[in-house]
C-alpha cells in the first residue's frame, strides 16, 4: 500500500511555507493581500475564505484534468473558481456581514487571485487529486500566514490593538507619550511591511536573494 | 465637467495600484523594463475600457434588482445579483479572447508588440476590480462608467511606467542584497504610494 504522507507529501505543504512562498518569492496573489491587512480579523476572514476555495478548486481541476480542452481551460478554470467564490460570498453575506462588507470588492477579487490560478495552471492540472489538495493547502498557507503577519504589525502599531480588542498595557504607554501610527493604517504601509518580511526572510537564506 | 472629474479621480486619487493594490502581480512582474511596462499597460487600458461598459450594460439590463424589467413586468422581482461575480469573469476572459483576435487579424505589429500580456490580463486583477468597482458605485451613464475604466486604466499605466523606470536605473545604485528585486520594488512602491496620497486631500 502506498503511504498517504510521505516525504515527498510533507514537501508539498512546507515548501510554499518558506521557500517557495507564494507572496514573497513567487510574487502570487499580492493584490488582495495588501488590501485587506489593516486589521487581523479581516485577514483572517481573506485567509480562511482563501483555503477553502484553493482547496476545492485545485481539487476539481484536478479530477477534471484529463477532460479539459487544452484551448479553453482558462475558462473553464475561472469558471471553477468563480462559483466557488460567489459561494463565499452568499455565505459571508449571510453569517459575517460586518466583515463582507469591509472586505467589499476584494472577496469577489479571489477569482483573479494569481495564487489559486497559477497552482492550477502549473500544479493541479497535471497531478492527482491528494497531491493538488496538499499543494493547494500549503500554497494557501503561505499565502494565509504572510497575510496575518502584516495584518498583526499594521493593526498593533496603527491602531494600538489586535482583532478589534485593545491592549491593556497600551494605556501606560500612551500616558507616556506614545501615539499611534496612523500611517500603518494607509495603504502604502502595507507594501512597506512585505517589503521588510521579504528582507528578514531573504538575509537567512542566501539562496532566495536575486541578481538585482 | 463631470466626466473628466471622474477620469481625473480614477487616475490620481483613486489609483488602481496605489490606493487599491489592483493588478500588483503584473506590476510587480512584467516591470522589469520600460518598454514590455508600456505594452501592458496601454493593453490594460484598452481592455478596461472595453469590458466595463459591457459589464454595465449586463449589470443594468440583466442582472440589477429589477432589471430585466424590459423583458415584460413579470420579470420586475427578478434580482440576479449573485451571478455578477460569474457573469463579469466571463465577459473578461471572453472579451480577452476576442480583443486577442480581432487585433491579431487587424494590426499583427501591435499584435506582436503586446504578444503574451494580452491573454495574461484576463487574471489581472484590476480588470474586474473595475468591474466590480463600476457596480459598487453605481454610475448613472454609460459614458461616466467608460470614464472611469479609462482612468482607473491611465492610473495603472502611468504606475508601471514609474515603477518600470525606476528599477531599471536602480541597478546602478548599491541595494543591500537581501532586499533587491523584489523587496526594495515592493518598498519603492510604498513611498510612490505615499507620494500619490497627497492627491487625496483634493476635492473634485
Amino acid at each position: 500500500m502506498k503511504s498517504f504522507f510521505t516525504k515527498q507529501h510533507q514537501k508539498l505543504i512546507a515548501d510554499p511555507m518558506g521557500d517557495q512562498n507564494p507572496i514573497t518569492i513567487q510574487v502570487l496573489g499580492i493584490c488582495s493581500a495588501l488590501a485587506i491587512t489593516t486589521q487581523l480579523e479581516n485577514a483572517l476572514v481573506m485567509t480562511l475564505a482563501v483555503i477553502f476555495v484553493m482547496t476545492s478548486a485545485s481539487s476539481i481541476i484536478s479530477l477534471l484534468r484529463n477532460h479539459i480542452p487544452n484551448r479553453i481551460r482558462i475558462i473553464v478554470q475561472l469558471l471553477v473558481v468563480a462559483s466557488l467564490v460567489a459561494l463565499v460570498d452568499q455565505i459571508l453575506k449571510a453569517f459575517l456581514p460586518d466583515a463582507s462588507e469591509q472586505l467589499s470588492v476584494f472577496i469577489g477579487l479571489i477569482i483573479t487571485n494569481c495564487i489559486i490560478m497559477g497552482r492550477l495552471e502549473a500544479f493541479a492540472m497535471g497531478n492527482k487529486l491528494w497531491e493538488s489538495f496538499l499543494d493547494a493547502l500549503g500554497n494557501a498557507f503561505g499565502y494565509g500566514w504572510i497575510l496575518v503577519a502584516v495584518a498583526f504589525v499594521r493593526e498593533l502599531f496603527g491602531s494600538g490593538k489586535l482583532m478589534g480588542y485593545e491592549i491593556p498595557g497600551f494605556t501606560y504607554l500612551y500616558d507616556l507619550g506614545y501615539m499611534n501610527n496612523n500611517l500603518m493604517i494607509l495603504p502604502p504601509m502595507a507594501l512597506v511591511v512585505v517589503g521588510l518580511i521579504i528582507w528578514m526572510q531573504r538575509s537567512k537564506n542566501n539562496d532566495l536573494i536575486e541578481e538585482n | 465637467m463631470d466626466l473628466v472629474n471622474i477620469f481625473i479621480k480614477g487616475v490620481f486619487i483613486d489609483n488602481m495600484i496605489f490606493a487599491y493594490f489592483l493588478g500588483m502581480c503584473s506590476y510587480l512582474a512584467v516591470s522589469k523594463t520600460v518598454t514590455t511596462a508600456n505594452g501592458l499597460g496601454l493593453a490594460v487600458i484598452f481592455v478596461l475600457g472595453i469590458t466595463v461598459p459591457v459589464n454595465y450594460i449586463l449589470e443594468n439590463k440583466v442582472l440589477k434588482a429589477g432589471a430585466l424589467q424590459w423583458l415584460g413586468d413579470n420579470f420586475i422581482d427578478v434580482d440576479l445579483n449573485v451571478l455578477s461575480l460569474i457573469m463579469f469573469i466571463a465577459v473578461v476572459s471572453a472579451m480577452v479572447q476576442l480583443v486577442e483576435m480581432i487585433i491579431e487579424k487587424f494590426s499583427p505589429a501591435l499584435y506582436s508588440s503586446l504578444g503574451i500580456f494580452l491573454p495574461l490580463i484576463a487574471v489581472n486583477c484590476a480588470i474586474l476590480g473595475g468591474a466590480l468597482f463600476m457596480q459598487e458605485r453605481q454610475y448613472s451613464t454609460i459614458i461616466e462608467a467608460t470614464s472611469f475604466a479609462l482612468g482607473s486604466g491611465v492610473g495603472w499605466y502611468l504606475a508601471i511606467v514609474a515603477i518600470a523606470a525606476i528599477r531599471e536605473k536602480i541597478r546602478y545604485s548599491n541595494v543591500p542584497a537581501p532586499l533587491r528585486g523584489l523587496g526594495i520594488t515592493y518598498i519603492i512602491t510604498g513611498l510612490m504610494g505615499i507620494a500619490f496620497m497627497c492627491f487625496m486631500g483634493i476635492k473634485i
